[in-house]
């Protein structure tokens, strides 16, 4: 691998299941920025079955937004850049394209090990297609043809503190080793094993003669601690080794590429853990990435990363799957016209068909926003069961995918996220309209200097601050008194009441000091209990209390919860300025 | 930008692969006319396995010790009843296979038995002659005649007489319209919103269904149906476009063959297609937006609506909900002309 810290300029290319995006940083005035952005349609499936058209139309726009050549006659990227000013010095590629990986898990005990790699499973492009554990009561034979029924690409075990069970943790190698025999040696699954260390090389030796085994750090090294970091790594990577042979035209990209191919979702997970490193505070950062085939979510602090990739979650291709976790109900819910039940129902499949359709009326509008407030609402649900006790409390909150980052207005994802997310406390939002974060995540195991400079560039649209304070108080009840102290020192004052949506008269780019004084037991930030002064620079929708109440009631009458719903979004609009 | 392409034509050259998903056996041969349910190839899949732990059965502990008394070896078929390992000396233990089966394996005092197989077979789908062997694996099979894609399908194929129950693009087909004449036909239908019409189907045994839309509260009944299913313009009543019902009345009473099966990312697509004695010229399988191009648009308030593509815009255009697109101007009619987005189009070639 080459480093890129001496490197000028870098395009990282993320191809997705629906868009290919380009993106060009390089050195401007001795700072890294992004140049240019461009996005095409992914030429993964049918009929192009290969990558590299829809990378060569992206590669295309960029050249005719920047004036750069990147690509030479042949079509080949430019590598290094050349004297006159053509090509670029390094590539970076990530990935989310590709068909779902089957997974299979294997631990001892349900709560313990096998948790641990269902949740390592979580975090890639995969679906655990079965799980098999010390409380499994099949017959080893019906143990084996279900091990061959779910056709894994994967098999992840677990299982076995340090220095603890060894038995248990050969006849799950012997199963495997007996299924792998059974397989052709085409269809045979990677192993990864990340259980008990003693065993690591007899399972390795045991299984290598079949099929590829590939050891990481126990997971579980003892029964009250988890770490996922190191296995996840692995698993990323064979993930998108997976890929490479699966998804026509990457091999070619990867040999091209300064960085070992990456997914997507571990990329953006490495990017909010590098922001996480870069805050000052000791609250956590997101990253959400809504898109069509899958909802990811990256929660990192400084000693952790909660990586959760929802495949079943998707704005496009992923609705079918998505529409049998979510009832009607829930997504209707949320729309704040009288739109018929079937007719809501019909878009959304139709949307599954044609994941690239866009809506073309403000009730479709509506309706897809209102599906993405409802599967941000499931992967959140889904989050807290897989990690108990998460704060949705952020320092900062990175928000791509299509139908969040490219709204008809600011206004539209910031409320997208505040339902669909509901989070607690002062937290920032940036909007990530270009796909940066899976970028500068694949960059930032190699080059540290670039994200952190691309993050202060301003790359990053700052959406605004949303302040969501959590009381007990009766509705209408004042919770809290804000004083606005701008830079030209004037000031105003207000208050807010429980149950409303509060707009600060606060514009963008406006710096401004904030002194809260909370009433009737309200907490404005539980992570941050203290924190009662504080800066806060306006975004795109300013700043905004959110003191309409965790969880957030919906009203059961369908005409005045649309009301209820129209009204909030009023508010949001017609936001006073300072 | 790149456009996708749906086909609806009345005269082209198609070319389909059939193929098994495991290894298996090619039953045809190049140049071999086929009819479409001619079975093209055959494999037969492992489903059942049984264990056998002769250390435990014998009471060796020792795994090679456990090897060594077992009489046979990797490939032998067993019937129930057959000795498989027995420990010898004066008060020699035996183990008798408890089912028929093949010793697949035997590795750590364990025989693994395969106890059951299903075969698997695949079909034709339409009547063609075979152009190219796909070695194990199946053919590629090549005829000429109309083609009409669809958007949904329920995964099965079958052919059989074409036979209209719509007279006219958006009617509703309803339970009443299918009679017992219809008996072995694949029939073609508006917009369907009564399980009671997919049911009737199945009690007729129809050998297809085809229709412009259906409500989507309805797939899952589709789904478990045992005869094909092909939706044309896929959820919601939206009537069936111009160009597919012109060939759809032209052919009725012709043998025509469905194959509804539904994987976008690999290319598999439900569709109609209708053996005729012509040679057609293949069809491109992608396009870039173009002015003159026949366009179909996809979503509301536009939804199934044909047209012809008078021009992309240059940079983005902002729809009446605010979102910024690229887009392309389409005349749906001599007096009307509309914006949509590029990404709702699809060329109709």
């Amino acid at each position: 691998m080459t480093s890129l810290v001496d490197a000028e300029s870098v395009l990282a290319i993320d191809i997705g299941s629906l868009n290919t995006r380009a993106l060009l940083f390089d050195v401007v005035d001795g700072q890294y920025h992004l140049i240019s952005a461009a996005v095409a349609p992914s030429t993964a499936g049918a009929p192009f079955r290969d990558v590299s058209e829809g990378v060569h139309i992206a590669l295309t726009r960029l050249q005719e937004i920047t004036g750069r050549a990147l690509t030479s006659n042949e079509a080949q990227i430019i590598l290094p850049s050349q004297p006159d000013g053509s090509g670029v010095d390094r590539l970076a590629i990530t990935c989310s394209a590709g068909a779902d990986l089957n997974i299979v898990t294997m631990g001892l005990l349900t709560d313990v090990s096998l948790l641990s790699a269902q949740r390592l499973a979580g975090t890639t492009y995969g679906q655990v297609t079965d799980s098999i554990g010390l409380n499994d009561r099949r017959r080893v034979d019906a143990q084996l043809d279900a091990l061959l029924q779910a056709r894994p690409d994967i098999i992840i075990i677990a299982g076995g503190t340090e220095k603890g069970a060894t038995r248990s943790i050969n006849k799950l190698s012997e199963l495997v080793l007996m299924a792998t025999r059974v397989m052709p040696k085409e269809t045979r699954p990677k192993i990864l094993y990340c259980g008990n260390g003693a065993l690591a090389k007899r399972v390795k030796e045991n299984l290598e003669r079949d099929t590829v085994v590939v050891v990481a750090p126990n997971i579980r090294p003892n029964i009250d601690t988890e770490d996922l970091s190191p296995a996840e790594t692995i698993l990323a990577k064979i993930t998108a080794k997976l890929r490479t042979l699966q998804v026509g035209g990457l091999e070619g990209l990867a040999s091209m590429s300064s960085t070992p191919v990456l997914p997507s979702a571990f990329a953006l997970g490495r990017m909010m853990r590098f922001s996480s490193d870069l805050s000052d505070l000791s609250k956590s950062t997101l990253g959400i990435d809504l898109g069509s085939g899958a909802a990811t979510l990256a929660i990192a602090d400084l000693d952790n990363l909660h990586l959760n990739v929802f495949r079943e979650l998707g704005m496009g291709s992923g609705l079918s799957s998505a529409l049998k976790q979510i009832r009607l109900e829930d997504i209707a819910r949320w729309v704040p016209y009288d739109i018929p039940d079937a007719e809501i129902r019909d878009y959304l499949y139709q949307k599954s068909l044609f994941p690239a359709m866009l809506p073309m009326t403000r009730e479709t509008l509506a309706l897809e926003q209102a599906m993405a407030r409802q599967i941000l609402r499931q992967a959140v649900q889904r989050t807290l069961e897989r990690w108990p006790g998460t704060d949705l409390s952020f320092e900062r909150i990175f928000i791509s995918g299509a139908t969040l980052a490219q709204a008809a207005s600011p206004m539209q994802t910031l409320m997208m996220v505040l339902d669909g997310l509901q989070p607690v406390g002062i937290n920032v939002m940036m909007l990530d309209p270009y796909g940066l974060s899976q970028a500068l995540g694949a960059i930032a195991g190699v080059n540290s200097l670039l994200p952190a400079q691309i993050i202060e560039s301003g790359a990053y649209a700052n959406l605004g601050t949303a302040l969501c304070p959590i009381s007990d108080a009766r509705p209408g009840a004042v919770i809290m008194r804000l004083k606005i102290t701008y830079e030209d020192n004037t000031d105003t004052r207000l208050e807010v009441k429980q149950g409303a949506i509060v707009p600060l008269p606060i514009r963008n780019g406006q710096i401004a000091h904030l002194e809260v004084e909370t009433l009737r037991g309200t907490v404005l930030d539980p992570c941050l209990p203290r924190m009662k002064r504080f800066r806060i620079v306006g975004g795109l929708c300013g700043a905004v209390v959110d003191a309409r109440g965790r969880p957030l009631n919906l009203l059961n009458d369908p005409v005045k919860r649309r009301e209820q719903l129209l009204t909030w979004a009023r508010a949001m609009e017609d936001r006073r300025l300072a | 930008m790149l456009a996708p392409v749906t086909h609806i034509l009345p005269l082209t050259s198609i070319r389909r692969l059939r193929s098994l998903p495991v290894p298996g056996r090619v039953l045809v041969r190049a140049g071999q006319k086929v009819n479409a349910s001619d079975v093209i190839a055959q494999a037969t899949a492992p489903s059942g396995h049984h264990v056998l732990d002769i250390r435990r059965g014998l009471g060796i502990p020792q795994a090679a010790a456990a090897e060594r008394c077992i009489v046979r070896q990797v490939g032998d078929k067993l019937e129930k009843g057959d000795v498989i390992a027995e420990s010898g000396g004066l008060f020699s233990r035996i183990i008798r296979t408890p089912m028929d089966g093949e010793i697949i394996s035997i590795s750590g005092g364990q025989i693994l038995l395969r106890t059951q197989t299903s075969d698997l077979e695949v079909r034709a789908g339409f009547a063609g002659t075979v152009s190219d062997i796909i070695k194990d694996q199946g053919a590629i099979i090549e005829t000429s005649g109309a083609l009409i894609q669809g958007v949904w399908g329920n995964g099965l194929t079958d052919s059989g007489m074409l036979l209209l129950v719509s007279n006219s693009p958006d009617e509703e087909i309803n339970r009443q319209q299918i009679e017992v004449s219809m008996r072995g036909a694949i029939i073609m239908g508006g917009y369907c919103s009564s399980a009671d019409v997919l049911r009737a189907g199945a009690d007729l045994q129809l050998r297809g269904m085809v229709l412009s839309s259906m409500a989507s509260e309805l797939v899952p009944v589709a789904a478990s149906l045992k005869y094909p299913v092909l939706i044309i313009e896929g959820f919601g009543r939206t009537p069936l476009n111009d160009a597919a019902y012109r060939l759809l009345i032209t052919s009725e009473k012709r043998d025509v063959s469905i194959s509804a099966a539904l994987n976008p990312p690999a290319g598999e697509r439900p569709e109609l297609i209708i053996p005729l004695p012509a040679i057609g010229q293949s069809a491109p399988e992608t396009d870039y937006f173009a002015p003159n191009q026949i366009v179909r648009i996809q979503g509301a308030p536009y939804a199934g609506k044909m047209g012809t593509l008078v021009q992309v815009r240059p940079g983005l255009f902002t729809l009446p909900n605010g979102l910024k697109v690229p887009a392309a101007d389409i005349q749906l009619d001599s007096d009307t002309r509309v914006t949509v987005p590029l990404a709702n189009l699809e060329v109709i070639e």
